[in-house]
């Protein structure tokens, strides 16, 4: 088993973070993991993006020539990214914001309107991890309660409530692409 | 018997100067290893010579000697007494090494303050490298680069380090004082104990700055060289005190402790 | 032993710190900021720890050669425009003999460049850098437990040669996350007599490079050259990745290693057969095992991001024994496995 995928989205929409946990919760379920992100000037006020490969072998390149699942939370991502993904490949896409739609043919597209949903929730900034919910629900590359619990690893120090809310937020999203 | 007044300081090596005659070098040697037998501190400590006439210090100083890269000194310096910060750490360093190739190294580690001791030979001239300017040669001095005299426009001024260190919050003590006569000489020792005390007590960055004959570059007789210092060179860089915080920093570490 | 997710940055601030290193010293680039910052926050948890922002690069590695001489387990870090000015001190270490850990977290270059990974500091890193006849001891890892591993011996061999060692990576391995476990440093084993600690009751000491009589200076250079050749001969490490059956092998290290590999993935699911020879010492090189390599391969394919520097010491090892074609993508760019894949399909069939 080898998947690989790309997160990517404006700085400040949580895409380092998604991967970071995804990252977290592979090698807590102990697969081979690297994470990949982009830095520097790129992530100061730009698109940020990262790269996960997640496997149950040694991973050879941390770079990816065909990513197999493609994360977007805004429209110059999908404009980037949409023609590196696999044949068979997925694209989750913030629906919220994205209104254009992938023209190919060979992919599957989910449209979470993630951040609609997080003001439901009542924090828009979880968007980020309601489109995890809804990732992990349809790739399952880590199973959701060791992608929960190293999220709570990683949010570690921060307050109960937050805590709470993230878990809402996943729930949410997990839910949302049971449909 | 008769009373012995004078003879070779303890931290010295018994090895005959390679100093020209009349050079300033050899009597600032002489008072640094003094100072350290006085001081009661040659086992503990550390010194840091540069590249320049004084880049072979490690052969005349009976203590531990690290010899620097050109303009280094306070840099380097600074890496044994933070690594070891119970020795007693002190870089010798002409105008060259000090005020223009490694005026940074200088002048960060004063501002940071830096518990160190630097001891800084002014000759106005590059001595080894065979009498070129120097940042601290005198407008309209003849150097082997400034055969017209330093000019003002193409080459700038004499570089004041004492007076631009003073403007820094990080030294505690900085003097500047000569060696071109048997009362000068008294003066720099004292200056010299001072800023070793300075850093024995913790008190940070302290700076002696010797105005220095050079007759070989400055192609005077030995007699004339120290004139020149007291008629020209003293002139553009007086002598005295430009900063001396070690009462007040005393102060509050006294009352910490 | 429990592993822990960190950046390549992180991993080495933290193997450096296990190993015992007390002092750090250096100045802001990226992309190796995460180090400088990661010494800032740990080294003030450690008994006897030091962290300096110095003022420049010059300043950092001519701390770290105070440091050294006083007996710290010392480290420095920068990327390749800082690099550069810290050669001085380099070869000042190399002469005077002190160990010291450099890393080179290498971007996009020459002059300032950018900011991207890159591998153009090869040649700077394996023949001394700064002026001089010295080596420097070179390690490039490709995977972040290697950062962690390697960061630590190279404490170990920077004293056992008394000699600086410095780890090249890019900015990828700096920024990129894998899990790691920290292995169980070695004992420091490091004489006091290298040292200035002052003279005590006995005999001064000094430690200078300046040897004004030729005959000394030579002396000197020949010992300087007699203990690289036994660091050659005991301490040159690589990696064969599938090169038992192969047709065509890769020679990369590092980054592109990883690239490499990935690209082999993609060749051997299309039947062709490629394998991979990593050096993991750059200096010294391991030319004897790439030349014993070609009495089996002969046809090998150089990839470096950079337009050719390794392919040098191939062409040392290789000339005259195999086919050496060469693949380059300098300046930052960092090309995907399946284009390196295409250019070794096209060498691989050159060579039927």
């Amino acid at each position: 088993m080898m998947t690989k995928t790309i997160f990517s989205g404006f700085g400040g929409q949580g895409v380092l973070m998604m991967g970071y946990s995804l990252a977290h919760g592979a090698m807590n379920k102990g697969y081979h993991v690297t994470y990949l992100p982009s830095y520097g000037v790129e992530v100061r006020g730009g698109t940020a993006n990262c790269t996960v490969a997640v496997a149950d072998e040694e991973i050879t390149s941390p770079v990816s020539s065909e990513p197999d699942n493609l994360v977007v939370m805004n429209s110059p991502s999908l404009t980037t990214f949409q023609n590196k993904v696999t044949h068979g490949g997925i694209i989750f896409l913030n629906s919220s914001i994205i209104d254009a739609r992938p023209s190919r043919q060979d992919i599957k597209v989910y449209a979470v309107p993630c951040g609609d949903m997080a003001q439901e929730v009542g924090n828009i900034r979880v968007a980020n991890i309601i489109m995890m919910g809804a990732f992990i629900k349809k790739t399952g590359v880590v199973p959701a309660d060791i992608y929960l619990k190293s999220l709570e690893t990683i949010m570690g120090s921060r307050k109960k409530s937050a805590a709470e809310v993230n878990r809402k937020a996943f729930a949410a999203g997990y839910d949302f692409a049971k449909d | 018997m008769a009373k012995k007044l004078f003879s070779r300081p303890k931290s010295l090596k018994e090895a005959g100067f390679h100093y020209c005659p009349g050079c300033g070098h050899s009597i600032t040697h002489r008072l640094v290893a003094e100072v350290i037998d006085e001081l009661g501190i040659r086992g503990i400590t550390i010194g840091v010579p540069p590249a320049g006439c004084a880049v072979l210090a490690y052969n005349y100083f009976d203590v531990d000697m690290l010899e620097a890269q050109h303009g280094r000194g306070p840099a380097t310096a600074t890496g044994i007494k933070r690594a070891l910060p119970d020795r007693i750490v002190f870089s010798y360093q002409g105008d060259g090494d000090l005020a223009a190739i490694g005026i940074a190294e200088s002048f960060h580690a004063a501002n940071r303050g830096e518990n160190i001791t630097v001891i800084f030979i002014n000759n106005a001239v590059y001595g080894m490298t065979g009498g070129q300017m120097a940042p601290t040669t005198m407008l309209d001095q003849k150097t082997t680069t400034t055969p017209a005299g330093r000019n003002k426009t193409l080459d700038g001024y004499p570089v004041k380090v004492c007076e631009t260190f003073s403007q820094l919050k990080g030294p505690t003590y900085l003097e500047r004082v000569t060696v071109n006569s048997p009362a000068s000489v008294n003066k720099a020792k004292k200056a010299i104990k001072k800023a070793f005390q300075c850093q024995m007590d913790g008190l940070g960055f302290s700076l002696v700055e010797i105005l220095s004959p050079c007759p070989t570059n400055w192609k005077m007789t030995s007699v004339a060289a120290c004139k020149w210092i007291d008629e020209v060179m003293s002139k553009e860089f007086p002598l005295g005190v430009f900063k001396d915080n070690m009462a007040a920093v005393k102060k509050p570490a006294e009352a910490a402790s | 032993m429990t592993k822990v997710l960190m950046s390549g940055n992180n991993i080495i601030g933290e193997a450096a710190i296990r190993a015992g290193c007390r002092f750090y010293a250096g100045y802001p680039i990226t992309p190796q900021n995460e180090l400088t910052e990661y010494m800032a926050e740990h080294m003030r948890t450690v008994e006897g720890g030091v962290f300096i922002q110095s003022e420049s690069e010059i300043a950092a590695i001519h701390m770290i050669v105070g440091a050294s001489s006083a007996g710290a387990r010392v480290m420095t870090s920068s990327s390749s425009p800082g690099i550069s000015l810290k050669q001085e001190g380099i070869s000042s270490m190399a002469a005077n003999e002190l160990p010291g850990v450099i890393v080179n977290i290498m971007r996009g270059s020459p002059g300032l460049g950018n900011i991207r990974p890159s591998q153009g500091d090869y040649f700077q890193a394996t023949r001394g850098g700064g002026h001089g006849d010295y080596r420097t001891i070179v390690f490039a890892p490709a995977t972040c437990q290697e950062l962690a591993d390697l960061t630590m011996n190279a404490f170990d061999l920077a004293d056992i040669y008394r000699t600086p060692v410095m780890i090249l990576a890019d900015g990828m391995m700096g920024q990129m996350m894998e899990p790691v476990v920290f292995k169980k440093p070695k004992p420091r084993q490091y004489s006091e007599k290298f040292m200035l600690r002052g003279a005590g009751q006995g005999k001064s000491k000094f430690i200078r490079s300046l040897i004004l009589d030729a005959i000394d200076m030579e002396e000197h250079n020949w010992k300087l050259a007699r203990k690289y050749q036994i660091i050659t001969e005991k301490e040159t490490l690589h990696e064969e990745y599938k090169t038992e059956d192969a047709e065509l092998v890769i020679v990369a290290y590092g980054t592109a290693a990883r690239i490499a590999k990935g690209a082999i993935k993609r060749l051997r699911e299309n039947g062709m057969k490629v394998g991979l020879f990593r050096p993991i010492t750059l200096w010294p090189f391991p030319e004897l095992k790439l030349r014993t390599l070609s009495k089996k391969v002969k046809n090998y394919l150089v990839f470096e991001l950079s337009t050719g520097q390794m392919l040098d010491d191939v062409r040392l090892a290789l000339q005259g024994y195999a086919d050496i074609g060469f693949h380059g993508r300098p300046g930052g760019v960092v090309p995907t496995p399946a284009e390196l894949a295409n250019v070794a399909a096209r060498h691989y069939e050159k060579a039927d």
